[in-house]
């Protein structure tokens, strides 16, 4: 019974309480490079829930063989390893999908909440654990790319996911669309401004 | 067994690199011919889409046969150097990148031969170029007159969402339609120019990305580069 309350918290703990990115501040640099629009946050999220997920397991399978000494380095290669593969896979068995990622497979190699996730988590816990872990975190990281792409590509490009919400009559009457929005620092703003939001919500996280 | 030895450390790393680097050169040979397959039909529905034949994705390889009449590689003096079918792997696999890298006068320049199904023939040009952050490429179909832009297509590798990466967007490719490349006789690429400006050479022109300024100046530099060289082939085609 403890054990499945555990891994209850485990998975859900890192949509808010432990969020990856407004909590323990992990995957910035992503989450800026990809949020302009919402279609390619919503593929990058998918990417990393996936390769989190089973890089997670693939190291905590070897947690106990790992030299110490070297163990950042085994967890690059098994993370670039992987990526690489599903990438090939993507490429033979889904084309389109691998074309519209792959502006992003360095992105998610070099993505800190991987090494986060297993040096925090997979290198001290079970194979299930470590997979509830990282489609956890796999989550809430998706979670904020969508929030923040969500205002990034209304309030900056009239759309959500390509289509035009922005009726005509606006741009008529004199509204322009937000071209600050589009450029890194609007992401960080934005980001900042849901950290705000958060932690005015969720009192104990407050420093 | 000691897992902190040096000797532990080393065999365990070379292990590991021996497993993912076999697991990596596995998947790479085994997948290979899927790869090509999928990138040949990606190549294929990017030409088709340039003459704006709607692309249906499980038939695009009998589409493909279906429109392109022939394919032709031809010199800077105009002369066609080698012709092939709509299945001529040799000609359709010129490396377009590469060529453009070379001086015009060495290069090999394939032109696709697209006949509509209103028995109209087109000639798509192939580009490639770079744009801010790695390469962009495209093709574009010309009337039988060899000016009149009937259609463009623009794809990009890593351009940022948002700015650069709106020539993939169909509305920017649009605008290139009915541009002409020819002047009173005279070679002129279409350019891409900040809205608001215009060549001052007279050149037909379309408006650039705000905010994707390289990228558009990327577009600009490849049609010129990439077609100047056509410059012969077409003025030979009849008008």
């Amino acid at each position: 019974m403890a054990e499945k309350i555990k891994n209850k918290t485990v998975f859900f703990n890192p949509f808010s309480k432990d969020n990856p990115v407004v909590v323990q501040i992990l995957g910035i640099c992503s989450a800026l490079a990809v949020t302009a629009k919402l279609e390619p946050a919503i593929v990058m999220g998918m990417s990393v829930i996936a390769v989190l997920a089973f890089s997670n397991v693939i190291i905590s399978l070897l947690r106990n063989t790992i030299p110490t000494g070297i163990r950042i380095i085994v967890q690059l290669v098994v993370v670039a390893g992987l990526v690489i593969i599903v990438n090939q896979l993507l490429l033979a068995f889904a084309y389109d999908v691998a074309m519209q990622l792959s502006v992003f497979i360095g992105l998610i190699i070099t993505n800190c909440i991987l090494m986060g996730r297993l040096e925090a988590f997979a290198m001290a816990n079970r194979p299930w654990p470590s997979f509830l872990d990282g489609v956890g975190n796999g989550i809430g990281y998706t979670i904020i790319l969508v929030i923040v792409a969500f205002f990034r590509e209304l309030l900056g490009s009239g759309t959500l996911l390509g289509m035009q919400v922005v009726p005509d009559s606006f741009y008529a009457a004199g509204y322009e669309n937000n071209g600050l929005m589009i450029l890194p620092p609007m992401a960080l703003i934005i980001v900042g401004c849901i950290i705000w939001v958060h932690r005015s919500i969720n009192k104990d996280i407050q420093e | 067994m000691n897992k902190q030895s040096n000797t532990y450390t080393v065999i365990y790393i070379i292990v590991l690199v021996v497993v993912v680097g076999a697991a990596l050169a596995f998947a790479s040979m085994s997948l290979r011919e899927r790869q090509i397959d999928n990138a040949n039909a990606d190549k294929m529905k990017q030409i088709l889409k340039s003459v704006r034949i709607p692309i249906d994705d499980k038939n695009v390889g009998r589409q493909f046969a279906e429109h392109i009449t022939a394919m032709l590689v031809v010199d800077t003096e105009g002369n066609v150097v080698k012709e092939g079918g709509a299945d001529d792997m040799e000609i359709f696999n010129i490396d377009v990148a590469a060529q453009a890298r070379e001086e015009a006068s060495k290069r090999e320049l394939p032109v696709y031969v697209c006949r509509l199904d209103n028995g109209a023939v087109k000639y798509i040009l192939p580009m490639s170029g770079s744009g801010l952050w790695g390469a962009i490429w495209g093709y574009v179909a010309l009337d039988s007159d060899g000016s009149t832009v009937y259609g463009a297509y623009f794809s990009h590798a890593s351009e940022t969402p948002g700015l650069g990466a709106e020539i993939a967007n169909p509305k920017f490719q649009e605008e290139f339609i009915g541009k002409q490349f020819f002047k009173d006789g005279r070679f002129m690429p279409v350019t891409v120019v900040k809205s608001g400006q215009h060549p001052a050479d007279g050149s037909d022109y379309v408006d650039g990305i705000s905010g994707g300024t390289i990228t558009s100046k990327g577009v600009g530099a490849m049609i010129d580069n990439c077609l100047r060289p056509y410059d012969a082939y077409l003025q030979s085609l009849d008008k």
